[in-house]
């Protein structure tokens, strides 16, 4: 059965369209990397898929059924909540998110400790449980958001913009682990992000969301100068070295995160180098 | 004190007066422990949730509605519970969008001070009765006035228990709650309600004024004293339980106000478990 499926999927938010009869078949226990400008909907196409969005135009299925309550989906909102800089200890913070709907006493039961330790264990974040928040590092922070993702077993994760503000290392630490746990259970994954490189060892298939449309295929078919040039609606190039990807706009301006990224990694050789 | 101590069979009869023989200290002993209680529960999820100035505010909403109710000639706590309830109803409709309006509730507490002053003026009681409402009355509460602050505390502690599991949810999480299916809006006005009850409750004790030292003070100190939420609670409600009593007993002793002492100690946790959390954070590094 198909992870998800949208036909002719139109999604509006205040009063303008974000994304427009937009088609798009996702299978089980794919990882796919969403990209796309600022603003291009990839936030909006996550929410709709939550359930937390009505299309005005077409249809979502996830897993064969119309969205409700982000059944069997892990989400990483993309707005990181206030609590983090509260001094609740790691552990308390996961277990917050263990069936946090029900009404009544927030007791665990032996299951739910279970389900905690076995999703901290997956995200290797044991260490961090009896740890508060608000000495942790953005990272650290980043794997308990994983954590607190796959309580409930989904079949499909969505992840927002996981990578934000995380260094190069960590940023593939967090890709590699997402990684690994996708393969482990077999789970379909929606990963948001500014930059392809990290995510490109990782990625089965890209999406690419601008100007309303979208873009699903290959890193070969869709991550090319005249797919992208549409989608930005600007002249776009593409250039390959080394195994890596630029994305570089014709007004001689590089896509700031991935020039970023770049900068980082020549820096980290040279240190390196200085040490040798 | 008589001492009776005669040579072979020796009766020796102390008596002493302690606090605990007074009706009214009984009485304060028992309404602080009923009002600490929820202060001190209600006050943890309050500072987890960023709205210690809100639950500030809502004791002044209060004051107009305790002298409104005077001036129409209903007891004063209906009034206040009636206002603190529907203001609290309305913050909680507000929600997330409450959070920096810093203004509008300052300006709303500012107004509702004014309005009291309006209605006492109106009222033209003794000076007395505005007093006990903005500093607290702990030592006039009567048979029947603990009997409805144990009634309210009971009910709003197992509605806490009820909503505790969402709160929490809904606190630390809000946008995963929100796509579970959690209805935000909903969480936050029952908790509002419970808080409003939770305000009215505590200035029969401190007063309007001060409420914020009782339903503050040890919740936030039992924050930076444990990272562990159940283990919060707890100290929340000991630490307002244990300042609340030792107040009335200091007020009993030295005949200052239990007001002042409550208000001190509270705030004087607070910063206890500042200074501790400082020094074992410096110590580690
Ligand atoms: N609650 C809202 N009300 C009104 N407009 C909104 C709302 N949320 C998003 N939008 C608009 O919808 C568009 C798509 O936003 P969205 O957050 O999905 O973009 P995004 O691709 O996730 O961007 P980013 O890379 O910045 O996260 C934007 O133009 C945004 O201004
Ligand atoms: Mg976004």
């Amino acid at each position: 059965m198909n992870a998800i499926e949208l036909q002719g999927v139109t999604l509006r938010q205040g009063g303008r369209t974000v994304l427009s009869r937009v088609g798009a078949t996702i299978e089980a226990g794919e990882f796919i990397g969403v990209f796309g400008p600022n603003g291009a909907g990839k936030t909006t196409l996550l929410r709709a898929i939550l359930g937390l969005l009505r299309p005005t135009a077409g249809t979502i299925q996830v897993f064969g059924e119309a969205p409700r309550n982000g059944a069997r989906i892990g989400y990483l909102p993309q707005k990181r909540s206030a609590a983090s800089n509260l001094g609740l200890n790691g552990r308390d913070f996961v277990a917050s998110a263990y069936e946090g709907t029900r009404w009544g006493l927030p007791i665990l039961g032996a299951e739910g400790r279970r389900e905690i330790d076995w999703a901290l264990e997956t995200v290797e974040a044991r260490e961090l449980a009896r740890r508060p928040l608000s000495d942790m590092s953005g990272g650290e922070r980043q794997r308990l958001l994983l954590a607190q993702a796959l309580l409930g077993k989904p079949k499909l994760l969505l992840l927002d913009e996981p990578l934000i503000s995380l260094d190069p290392r960590y940023q593939r630490n967090v890709v590699d682990l997402v990684r690994r746990v996708q393969r482990q259970l077999g789970i379909a994954v929606l990963f948001t992000a500014h930059e392809l490189n990290p995510l490109l060892p990782a990625m089965d298939r890209v999406l690419y969301l601008g100007s309303g449309r979208a873009a699903l295929g290959s890193v070969e078919e869709v991550v090319t100068g005249e797919v992208l040039s549409q989608l930005y609606g600007a002249p776009i190039e593409v250039l390959r070295i080394g195994g890596r990807i630029l994305v570089v706009s014709a007004h001689g301006e590089i896509e700031a995160d991935a020039h970023r990224h770049d900068g980082h990694d020549h820096n980290h050789d040279d240190h390196n180098h200085d040490h040798a | 004190m008589p001492i009776a101590t005669t040579g072979m069979t020796t009766t020796t009869t102390i008596t002493t007066t302690t606090m605990l023989d007074y009706d009214f200290m009984r009485l304060a002993f028992g309404a602080g422990f009923a009002v600490a209680l929820v202060a001190g529960a209600v006050g943890y999820f309050l500072v987890l949730r960023n709205l210690a100035f809100a639950g500030h505010a809502l004791s002044h909403v209060g004051f107009a509605g305790a002298t409104g109710a005077l001036l129409v000639g209903i007891p004063p706590f209906w009034g206040l519970l009636g206002f603190t309830l529907a203001a609290s109803g309305a913050m909680g409709l507000l929600g997330e969008k409450l959070r920096g309006r810093d203004v509008a509730v300052g300006v709303i507490l500012t107004l509702s001070l004014g309005l009291g002053v309006l209605f006492l003026n109106l009222y033209t009681s003794s000076a007395s009765q505005a007093t006990a409402l903005l500093f607290g009355n702990v030592f006039g509460v009567s048979r029947t006035d603990l009997a409805a602050l144990a009634a309210l505390g009971i009910a709003s502690l197992l509605a806490l228990a009820a909503i505790s599991r969402p709160l929490i949810f809904a606190t630390l999480e809000p946008e995963l709650a929100e796509a579970k299916g959690l209805s935000l809006r909903l969480v936050s006005v029952l908790f509002l309600l419970i808080v409003g009850i939770a305000v009215a409750e505590a200035v029969q004790v401190v007063g309007i004024l001060l409420v914020f030292a009782l339903m503050i003070g040890p919740a936030a100190a039992a924050l930076q004293l444990t990272s562990s939420l159940k283990r919060g609670v707890l100290l929340s409600v000991l630490l307002a339980v244990g300042a609340t009593w030792s107040g009335i007993a200091l007020a009993y002793v030295t005949d200052w106000p239990p007001s002042f002492w409550i208000a001190t100690l509270g705030s004087a946790l607070y910063l206890a478990a500042l200074a501790w959390r400082r020094m074992k954070s410096g110590a580690q590094r």
